[in-house]
């Protein structure tokens, strides 16, 4: 069966997050976003700052509640009504095995007062009361898997590198043997030479452990690498998703296309040859959008049906999605 | 030929900590000409960042002390120079773009007083033509609606527009070189773009000299005339933007290549990371610093430092690959695209 026949793993719909600024204003920090991930794939969420990628994907794991919309995980609703407050407990320790996260700031992320054991064995709770020496062993060989080793199970987290500490929130992520993983700008703090490393990893495990990911980032040129489909996202709202190479081959949403044409290449004669699409001004404020294309007052080709309502997401063909009244 | 700017000759800078003398910068030697773009490119701790504001002196001292060699700006040794002598050439002669605008811009001061505090206690400009000279500048960097905007304090303004008051700054005093430390990290790509194409277009209406230091090999593809090419406190290779990425000479240089993913990588290759960690500078490494994740690396490699090698045109690179009693190894070079040419 191909990856496109089967059963969604996690599917998102009209998903909104609003925070309430003040009795007037309203921060659609998400606003009616829509998507499904596949069983084994891994989708790309991309998009500028403050465009919602984050807050989407925190939606998903319960770190944020949403105002509006649903998410389901393997059958699951993961925000109806549980009836009683053990069944959410139940429900929210099943959901935890099933899905984690890995966060982008591997500073920030790990608690600098417990040790490398500690962190990665956290999870344990949730699966089952284990013995020390058991406990131990599967840490050690969380550890192996992340690319570290025994010796660092009693080290802080202030004696690893940005690097080694991603490794250890993956392996923190993977402890519980989840489906699906978010991961949240897993290497924008991280040198060029060590996210090669960190990427090549969670490719193994993908390839090794069958994980579904969806991957939160700006970079484009590596969601390309890593994705199999991708999702453009623009001030709280989906602008585009279409398989990887289809989308980067042939871009549909201007917005797409001028985010594209910005991408830094690393190769002089192709970044000083191309014709960057300029765009107008800065991304404006989600507080209290109209009722209208977001894009619209920097779009370089709107026209007035852009300002009189929003571009619904239309299918083009080939799962090729995009929000544009023009394309 | 014209007279550099800023001549770096064999510039050893260190610093006293508890744990012991951190040899950040060991032996950095480059040249900025007048109105070129310099690149200087590393990871985190290479020493890039240590080096540049060695030109404006910085860099805190103590505990930062100069080991060795010298920095002449216009002829002039800057390590030799008093505070006063520093104060004056800071904006005036050597403007500075820092990474983060946040945290560089004064929270509680408006962005055109800020700008116009350049001019403070220089002779020879009024308060009057610091402003007019202050509006000129932040118009120029591509403000809108410049009245409004200078009465606004940072926290009213994005990314981009923070970064663009932070360049305003640096060029209102029109120095004749600009040090740009990762100018665009902290932004987004259309914003980046934006930013890169503005500092591109100045340089090109007022001459000024710029160093570019950065992480990402992309904004020095964009940008650069000549890059130099930094690892574990040293210049490890150098040369024309060209000659870095066409024909790459040093390992280091091409595992940084590899290890980008770029929009032709297919997803089925892996990229090349390069392995392992850089070396702790608080004891370098006596050799090369690199010969720990280098794939070619001899047993001379790890015992002493490679001399540096003169190849074609400028480009030199420090490798004992290059000696005549190594054996000749091809190192993946990426190919020039031939439709571009």
């Amino acid at each position: 069966m191909s990856v496109a026949e089967r059963e969604p793993l996690l599917s998102v719909s009209g998903l909104s997050k609003h925070f309430r600024m003040s009795r007037t204003e309203v921060l659609k920090a998400v606003d009616d976003v829509s998507f499904d991930v596949r069983e084994g794939e891994t989708v790309g969420l991309v998009g500028e700052s403050g465009c919602g990628k984050s807050t989407t994907g925190r939606c998903i794991v319960r770190l944020h509640e949403p105002t509006a919309g649903a998410v389901r995980f393997a059958g699951e609703d993961v925000y109806a009504p549980a009836g009683s407050r053990s069944a959410d407990r139940e429900r929210k320790r099943r959901l935890c095995k099933g899905m984690q996260m890995v966060f982008q700031n591997p500073y920030s992320s790990l608690n600098p007062r417990m040790t490398v054991k500690d962190i990665v064995g956290e999870g344990f709770a949730l699966v089952g009361r284990l013995g020390q020496k058991e406990r131990d062993e599967r840490i050690v060989e969380l550890l192996r898997t992340v690319g570290l080793g025994a010796e660092h199970m009693s080290r802080f987290p202030h004696e690893f590198s940005g690097g080694q500490r991603q490794r250890i929130g993956i392996a923190r992520a993977l402890s519980v043997d989840p489906r699906f993983i978010v991961c949240d700008e897993p290497i924008s703090a991280l040198d060029v030479s060590i996210q090669a490393q960190v990427i090549n990893m969670l490719k193994r495990l993908q390839a090794e452990r069958g994980l579904t990911y969806l991957f939160v980032a700006h970079d484009l040129s590596v969601v390309k690498y890593i994705s199999d489909r991708v999702i453009v996202m623009y001030l709280g709202t989906v602008v585009e998703q279409a398989g990887a190479s289809e989308l980067y081959r042939s871009p549909l949403h201007p917005y797409t296309r001028a985010l594209f044409s910005a991408i830094p290449e690393a190769d002089p004669r192709v970044a000083r040859g191309r014709a960057r699409i300029p765009l107008k001004g800065e991304i404006p404020s989600p507080v209290n959008p109209r009722d209208e294309c977001r894009f619209a007052d920097r779009c370089p080709i709107a026209e007035p049906v852009c300002r009189s309502r929003r571009p619904p997401l239309r299918d083009m063909g080939d799962g090729h999605r995009v929000a544009c009244h023009l394309a | 030929m014209p007279e550099a700017i800023l001549d770096v000759q064999d510039l050893s800078y260190s610093f006293r900590t508890y744990g012991g003398e951190v040899q950040a910068v060991r032996g950095v030697s480059f040249e900025v000409m007048p109105g070129e773009v310099v690149g200087i490119v590393g990871e985190s701790g290479c020493g890039k960042s240590v080096t540049a504001q060695c030109a404006l002196r910085l860099n805190p001292e103590p505990p930062g002390f100069r080991r060795g060699g010298r920095m002449l700006y216009k002829g002039e040794d800057v390590f030799a120079k008093g505070e006063r002598e520093l104060r004056r050439m800071r904006g005036a002669e050597i403007g500075f773009v820092f990474q983060d605008p946040m945290t560089y811009l004064n929270p509680t001061m408006r962005v055109g007083a800020q700008v116009e505090e350049v001019f403070a206690g220089r002779p020879g400009v009024s308060r009057r033509e610091a402003r007019s000279r202050a509006d000129e500048m932040l118009a120029l960097v591509g403000i809108s609606d410049v009245a409004r905007r200078r009465e606004q304090y940072p926290h009213e303004l994005s990314g981009g527009m923070k970064q663009r008051v932070m360049i305003a700054m640096a060029l209102v005093g029109r120095p004749s070189l600009i040090i740009a430390d990762e100018p665009t990290t902290s932004l987004d790509v259309t914003i980046e773009a934006q930013i890169l194409e503005l500092l591109d277009d100045l340089r090109r209406k007022l001459g000024t000299a710029i160093v570019l230091i950065t992480h990402d090999l992309g904004v020095i593809a964009k940008m650069c005339d000549r890059v130099y090419v930094m690892y574990g406190g040293k210049v490890v290779e150098s040369g024309g933007a060209e000659d870095i990425f066409y024909r790459t000479a040093h390992p280091y240089t091409a595992g940084l290549l590899g290890s980008v993913a770029r929009l032709e990588t297919d997803c089925d290759e892996e990229l090349k990371a390069i392995e392992g960690t850089p070396p702790d500078l608080f004891s370098p490494p006596p050799g090369c610093p690199f010969a720990a994740r280098c794939d070619y690396a001899m047993r001379v490699c790890r015992e002493s430092p490679a001399p540096e090698y003169r190849l074609e045109g400028g480009h030199r690179v420090s490798c004992w690959l290059r000696h005549e009693y190594a054996e000749p190894v091809e190192l993946p070079a990426r190919c020039a695209p031939e439709a571009a040419v």
